[in-house]
Formats: C-alpha cells, sequence, structure tokens
C-alpha cells in the first residue's frame, strides 16, 4: 500500500487517476492558479464517472479528479499538470489547454502531444518515467511532492502516510528507533551531514525534565529552495518524521523554525499541526499510546546565521541570534539548557520511509559512508532548472547533463557551484566527481544542504567570489572578530579586483586571510565563508591573474573592467545609444558613426542593451 | 493600567496574552513581527510599547530588533519592489534588474519615491532560483525578469516615466 512513502513509482490504489496541478512557487508565477481554477470547474461538472485507458493503463476519473499539488520539481516547464497514474506530464499548460485536456484525455484518454515535454531534438516524452528529468532521479523525501495534495491529511494517509509512526508507536522502544536510524546510516541533510541516528542517541541518554526537538527550516543558503518545497509540498510527511524523532529521543515539546520569507510554507504547516491535532497524532496522549508530543511554529526574522543551531536556539528564546561555543552541543544543553534535537527538513523527510523499509534497504543505495539520497535545487544557467532528488553516488555531469539538460543557451559549461556562500566551485572538468559527503569536500565543495547552481563561460569566478563574500559580510552576526573584520577585508580586496585596482600580492593576502579565517571563526558561517575564494583560486587563479595583471575580465561580466566602444562599420548613426546614456558621453552626428568618450563612461552598459545593430562591443 | 496604546488594541490583547505565558521574553519576536506586519515598520513608539506590554526592558527590544534583517524602522513605499538577489538571480543577472528599477524610479535602494508610492529593496534568495531573476511586488511574483521588462511592471502599478 505505501508504495509512495517508499518511493516506488506510483501505482493506482483506490482504482482513481489524479489530475495535479502544481502549486509550487514555479508554477504558481507561471499562472498556475487560473489553469487549476478552470480545470476544477470543468472536473466538478463530470456527470459519471468514465473509465478508459491512458498509455496501457486502465484508470478513471470522476467529479472529484482534479487536485492542487505541491512542487513537482520540473519548474523550468511549468505550469505542470501531472496525470497520476500513469503518470502522464503535461508542461507549459495554458488556461486555454484546459477544455482540451477535458475533452480529450480525461473523457477520451487521449495524449495531447503538443502538451507533453519535447526534448531539444523534437523527441516527446509522456510519461514521467521515460522524462529524462524524472527517470534519472530516486524520489525518496520528494516521493510524494507533486504526487498529493498537500493539504490533505487523508491524501498523504492514502498512500501509506503516518504508518511508520503507527509502527513505532506499537512496535518499537525508542531505542530500537534511534538504533534503527543508526543503521540507515542517514547523515543530516542540512549540511554538515552528522549522523542522524547518534545525535537522536546522545539526546535520549540526557536525563533532563524536558527535552525539545526542533526542525530547521531556516533555509537561507541563496540558491536553495529544497525545503521549502518539501514543507510546501508535503507537510505531513515532515511532521511525521519529527513525531517519531521525539518519541526516539524523549523530547514532548517541539517547535517548526521557519523562515518568513516562506509564507505558504508557513500556512501549511500551520493547517498540519491543527489537523494532526485534531486526528490526535499530536497532543498529550498519541493514538492511545501513553505518548505526549505537541508542536510550536516560530518564523524567522531574516537573519542567514539562525540556521546556525546555537544561533537558532537564542533566537526561539527571543534572543539576538548569535552562534555560541560547542560543546556544549545542543543534545546535552540546548533550547532553555535543556537537551535538543535540531535536524533539517530534508532528515526529518527522510525518517518514515526508513522505518517503513527498514535501515538495511536504505543503507544499500549509494556509497557507505553517504547513504539514501539527496534533494538539489538546480538553477543557475541549466536548460531544466528545478527541484530534484539523486541517488548519492552519481557523478554532477550526470546531474547537470541528463537531468538537468545541460547548459541553457548553448553556452559552455564552466563550473558548478555546490554549498552556496560555504561551499566551493567545481569546474568543468571535474565534471565526474560523484555527488556524496566525502568526495565533494575532497575537491574543495560541500555537499551543503543543496543548493546547486550551474555557470556558464560568462559568469566570472571573481565576481561569484565576491558575491558570495558580501553575502557572508552582510550575514556575519559580528560576534567574533575573524569573521566580522575577515569577511570585511576579503571584500574589500575582491572589490579592488573587480574595479580594476588590484595588486600585485592580492591572491597571496586572500589566501593568507581566508586561512586564518577558517581556522579562528567561531561558527561556521566565519569558518566556511572563505570557501568560496579559496576554490575559485585553486581552480580559476589565472582569472584573477588577469584581472590583476592585465586589468581584464575574461567574462566580461565585472563593469569596471569592460571597455564599450562602437564599431564604426556596424553603427548606422541612429542616436539610440546617445540618447540613453546617462552621463552624455556618446558623440556623432545623425547617420553617422558614434563615439564613445572613454574618459567619462561610466561602463553601465545602457548603451550595449540599446543598439539594435551590435555596434556597441564591449 | 489604563493606558493609551498607539497599537491596535488586537496587537495589545495579543501582546498582553504573550506576557501572561511562559517566558515571555520568548515572545519578543512573534510580537515584533506582527507589529512590523501589521504597520509596515518598527517606530519607536511601538518599541516602547512593545517593551512595556512583554515587561522586557527597552534596550533588549531595540537591541533583538536591531539583529534582524526583517524589521526596519522606517516605512517603506507603498509598493515595495523586492528585488532577490540570491545566488541563482545574482549570475541571471539581477544587479541589472535592480539598476533598472532605481533608475527608472530614480531613487536609491530602500528609499521611498518622493510621492512614497514605490521603494525598491533587495532581498535574500527568496527560495525561487528556478525562476531568476525574481521581482516580488506584494503577493506578486514575477519570474525570469529582464531590465527591458522593467517599464511594463511598474506600468501595472500606475508609474509611467516621465520622458
Ligand atoms: C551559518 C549557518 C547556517 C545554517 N543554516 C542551516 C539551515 O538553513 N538549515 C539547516 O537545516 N541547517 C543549517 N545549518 C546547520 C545547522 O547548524 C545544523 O547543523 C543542522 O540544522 C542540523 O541538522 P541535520 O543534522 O539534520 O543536518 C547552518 C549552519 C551554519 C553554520
Ligand atoms: S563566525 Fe561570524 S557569524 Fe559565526 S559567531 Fe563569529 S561573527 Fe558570528
Ligand atoms: S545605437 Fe548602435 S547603431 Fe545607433 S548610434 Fe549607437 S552604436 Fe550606432
Ligand atoms: S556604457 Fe553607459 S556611460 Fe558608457 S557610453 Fe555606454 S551608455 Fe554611456
Ligand atoms: S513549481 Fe511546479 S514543478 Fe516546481
Amino acid at each position: 500500500m505505501a508504495q509512495l512513502l517508499n518511493g516506488e513509482s506510483i501505482q493506482s490504489i483506490d482504482g482513481k487517476a489524479r489530475i495535479f496541478v502544481c502549486m509550487g512557487g514555479g508554477c504558481v508565477s507561471s499562472g498556475a492558479e487560473e489553469i487549476l481554477k478552470l480545470l476544477t470547474q470543468k472536473i466538478r461538472r463530470l456527470e459519471t464517472a468514465v473509465e478508459l485507458e491512458i498509455l496501457g493503463e486502465q484508470v478513471n476519473f470522476d467529479s472529484d479528479s482534479a487536485h492542487p499539488s505541491g512542487c513537482d520539481g520540473f519548474c523550468d516547464q511549468g505550469p505542470l499538470i501531472r496525470i497520476d497514474p500513469p503518470g502522464l506530464i503535461y508542461t507549459r499548460v495554458t488556461p486555454e489547454d484546459v477544455d482540451q485536456i477535458v475533452e480529450m484525455t480525461v473523457k477520451q484518454g487521449q495524449v495531447i502531444e503538443e502538451l507533453c515535454y519535447h526534448d531539444p531534438e523534437g523527441k516527446v516524452y509522456e510519461l514521467d518515467e521515460e522524462l529524462p528529468f524524472y527517470c534519472n532521479q530516486k524520489k525518496l523525501a520528494l516521493a510524494s511532492c507533486g504526487r498529493i495534495n498537500p493539504e490533505s491529511f487523508s491524501d498523504y494517509r492514502r498512500l501509506g502516510g503516518y504508518q511508520a509512526l503507527e509502527k513505532v508507536l506499537t512496535e518499537m522502544s525508542p531505542e530500537d528507533v534511534w538504533r534503527e536510524i543508526r543503521v540507515s546510516g542517514l547523515r543530516g541533510r542540512g549540511g554538515a551531514g552528522f549522523p542522524t541516528g547518534l545525535k537522536w542517541k546522545h539526546c535520549y541518554e540526557q536525563q533532563a525534565d524536558q527535552k525539545y526537538i526542533i526542525a530547521n527550516c531556516d533555509e537561507g543558503d541563496p540558491g536553495a529552495f529544497m525545503d521549502r518545497n518539501l514543507m510546501e509540498g508535503d507537510p505531513y510527511r515532515i511532521i511525521e518524521g519529527m513525531i517519531i524523532g521525539a518519541y526516539a529521543t524523549g523530547a514532548s515539546q517541539g517547535y517548526v523554525y521557519i523562515r518568513i520569507e516562506y509564507p505558504l510554507a508557513i500556512k501549511r504547516v500551520k493547517k498540519t499541526i491543527a489537523k494532526l491535532r485534531e486526528k490526535g497524532y499530536l497532543g498529550k496522549n498519541i493514538l492511545d499510546s501513553g505518548f505526549a508530543f505537541d508542536l510550536s511554529i516560530r518564523r524567522g526574522a531574516g537573519a542567514f546565521v539562525c540556521g546556525e543551531e546555537t544561533a537558532l536556539i537564542h533566537s526561539v528564546e527571543g534572543r539576538r541570534g548569535m552562534p555560541r561555543p560547542r560543546p556544549p552541543y545542543p543534545t546535552v544543553s540546548g533550547l532553555w539548557g535543556k537537551p535538543t534535537v535540531i535536524n533539517n527538513v530534508e532528515t526529518f523527510a527522510n525518517i518514515p520511509t526508513i522505518i517503513s523499509r527498514g535501515a538495511d534497504w536504505f543503507a544499500s543505495i549509494g556509497p557507505k559512508t553517504s547513504p539514501g539520497t539527496k534533494v538539489f535545487a538546480l538553477a543557475g544557467d541549466v536548460v531544466n532548472t528545478g527541484l530534484v532528488e539523486i541517488p548519492m553516488g552519481i557523478t554532477l555531469k550526470e546531474v547537470v547533463e541528463e537531468i538537468g539538460g545541460g547548459v541553457a543557451g548553448g553556452k559552455k559549461l564552466k563550473a558548478v557551484q555546490t554549498g552556496g556562500p560555504a561551499g566551493g566551485c567545481i569546474p568543468a572538468e571535474e565534471l565526474d566527481i560523484k555527488i556524496d559527503f566525502d568526495s565533494l569536500a575532497v575537491k574543495g565543495s560541500i555537499m551543503g544542504s543543496g543548493g546547486m547552481i550551474v555557470l556558464d563561460e560568462d559568469t566570472c569566478m571573481v565576481d561569484l567570489a565576491k558575491y558570495f563574500i558580501q553575502f557572508s559580510r552582510d550575514e556575519s552576526c559580528g560576534k567574533c572578530t575573524p569573521c566580522r573584520e575577515g569577511n570585511t577585508r576579503l571584500l574589500e580586496i575582491l572589490e579592488r579586483i573587480t574595479r580594476g585596482a588590484g595588486k600585485e600580492n592580492d591572491i597571496y593576502l586572500l589566501r593568507r586571510l581566508a586561512e586564518v579565517q577558517q581556522q579562528t571563526s567561531l561558527c561556521g558561517l566565519g569558518k566556511s565563508a572563505p570557501n568560496p575564494v579559496l576554490s575559485t583560486l585553486d581552480y580559476f587563479e589565472d582569472e584573477y591573474k588577469k584581472h590583476i595583471f592585465d586589468r581584464e575580465c575574461p567574462a566580461g561580466a565585472c563593469r569596471y573592467l569592460v571597455t564599450y566602444e562602437i564599431d564604426e562599420e556596424a553603427c548606422i548613426g541612429c542616436g539610440a545609444c546617445k540618447r540613453v546614456c546617462p552621463v552624455d558621453c556618446i558623440s556623432g552626428a545623425s547617420r553617422k558613426p558614434h563615439l564613445i568618450d572613454q574618459e567619462t563612461c561610466i561602463k553601465c552598459g545602457q548603451c550595449y542593451e540599446v543598439c539594435n545593430f551590435a555596434a556597441v562591443r564591449r | 493600567m489604563n493606558r493609551d496604546y498607539s497599537l491596535s488594541s488586537e496587537i495589545v490583547q495579543s501582546l498582553q496574552d504573550f506576557s501572561e505565558k511562559n517566558r515571555p521574553e520568548s515572545y519578543l519576536i512573534p510580537a515584533l513581527q506582527m507589529v512590523q506586519e501589521s504597520y509596515g515598520f518598527l517606530s519607536r513608539e511601538h518599541l516602547d510599547e512593545v517593551a512595556l506590554l512583554l515587561r522586557v526592558p527597552y534596550a533588549k527590544v531595540t537591541g533583538v530588533a536591531s539583529f534582524y534583517h526583517f524589521f526596519n524602522f522606517k516605512p517603506s513605499g507603498e509598493n515595495e519592489i523586492v528585488i532577490c538577489t540570491g545566488t541563482a538571480c545574482h549570475v541571471r543577472g539581477a544587479g541589472a534588474v535592480l539598476d533598472r528599477f532605481l533608475e527608472e524610479l530614480q531613487v536609491k535602494l530602500e528609499q521611498p519615491t518622493e510621492d512614497g508610492r514605490f521603494s525598491v529593496t533587495d532581498a535574500r534568495c527568496v527560495g525561487a532560483c528556478a525562476q531568476a531573476p525574481v521581482v516580488i511586488i506584494g503577493e506578486k511574483v514575477y519570474s525570469k525578469v529582464t531590465p527591458d521588462d522593467v517599464p511594463e511592471i511598474l506600468s501595472e502599478y500606475g508609474f509611467e516615466a516621465d520622458s
């Protein structure tokens, strides 16, 4: 019964097919709400149930077949419609397509080819299991994201939800639970990769009158939206994982700490908690087992450092979110000095599946030291931006090329950035590297929480390092000097390099500063902030040198190092550039080639943008 | 306790409820969030009342409020234009989009236009990286925005450039 929970392909469970309109952030911004509204109206009017065959699968529809879902992952192709079973995917659906979908597909079982995904060669894919974007993934944490109505308890339940919790409460002792998780080898998905079972054991072993469990959904890494989509798309699963964790560790009160920038996730979790209380899955005596546990929500207030566990605890306590030295670890002394387990949202999402399918099954996926799967937010210069979940141990190349469909716009791949401001870049030549905690670290990056940004040849690596250092400088809490001062100094140096004022020994200075900061900062933010600088220096030192010694930005991204010139041959003298130039430094008579006065030019690039004749060169 | 509060009576009520709970100081951030969400910013007066109602020292209230980016102490424009500057948006050109907004509106970052109708602010990653670059105005999310889209977006809110 529990196919979905276990990450197997979906089969019809109650004989009914469901038409899911993705209501994830991506699809909503491309117009999904209107589509859901129209489709629901049409489907409600189905008077009799329709039974037919789609792509060889016997399915039936009735007036209740249209549902919203959370993000299905294939955001770039949104608005997305999924008909499950058979797993038919319609992409870039418009409101005008809704009639046709109902008339042809729902009423006659016909697949509308134009709405199916076409790859760049024009090949048509109907089913998710054939589509390269989906078939190379392995969905455990995301197993039901996009395939259930996230606000429906019964929908999650229908697919096996809360069976794991019931098993835990009726057949397992707390020790059994954390042992099972230990044996599974699950490592925390929030970045550091600490073994979850061991963390739970540590908390379990503490004697205390009160213990806490916290789900970390602060997700501040720029370039990451895994936890957001999990929370929005499948909140019942996360909470199930949390209740199991509370049982295993002895926590009686839990907090879900969510970024305030995620209003939909907050709303969903609120509803989920209310529903679960009503159903007896939260409260004083959960499912008559005698186990008591309840949950509250705390909203973040926009401070990246609060994702760090000790800072997060301070924030829940109502204080400034500054980290403190560890030990003591939160499992010993956490919220209000009580033993506290903090886990990432995706970590919790894996728990029900491990309990249902067993630790050995989970441990058999991927490399021994990093078993399971990892969700990544694939973004940047890649064709298929979206949310993907891959078995650990496949290569970065497989992710970028097969799932991601390669670099967008026919450009050349330059590097892949993982781990956000704490991570690094893997250059195109190293793309055969396997994705797991240890392999990425060897190459100077980190798994991180799951941001994966594909960078094409137009990306300037010095600019990228500067971007991340700027982020870390802005987000540093300022408590310790190496991080507060270090980031400021690093930024100063990077800024002068990108302005064309780099000094001869700047590369040495950057390395030296970065190393000191890594070694002496108090928390993970300061310790890892220099990683983007070091990793770009390791792989792209020549690019730094070009900026410093030749005053050139090979990627053409650093504004001050670009020169705008008008090509006399191509310029027709239309005057468009002259009109937009904010400093009036372009001269030329009408219909005569124009000229830029380099002394005055502030390199704003507007002339370049506006010229219709490609006469402005940079 | 017959003091006149400038905070709305609902908020005063909620703050009083907070103050009766176990560990009232742990409700300081939720309290500030409530005020910020109702009024768009935290005035000195409001901060003072929060301190009084939760029985937390004023210095602690301002200390906490100033730590978190979510809080601001000045009103923003009626239409706040939020430009995501997360990594994906950055590599896909959010900087140029931001510049274009500032230029069209002739304002600086976080400074409302003279008529108070618009302000431009940059945000940390909003978690919509697949649609980068992203601009958010109110509830509306604009995806894959280019600088050339800017005048059209602004015109939706009744803004016309002078020239
Ligand atoms: C600056 C900083 C930011 C962090 N942000 C997050 C975050 O947004 N989400 C998260 O789960 N962990 C974050 N972490 C890691 C947490 O401190 C902690 O290790 C994690 O929540 C533990 O959960 P896990 O074992 O399930 O990974 C951050 C750490 C640092 C140093
Ligand atoms: S390393 Fe940075 S963020 Fe962490 S405690 Fe020190 S100053 Fe604060
Ligand atoms: S816009 Fe292009 S073609 Fe027109 S005057 Fe300028 S450079 Fe020449
Ligand atoms: S880059 Fe800007 S300042 Fe320079 S010539 Fe072009 S429009 Fe004028
Ligand atoms: S938002 Fe619809 S697929 Fe991601």
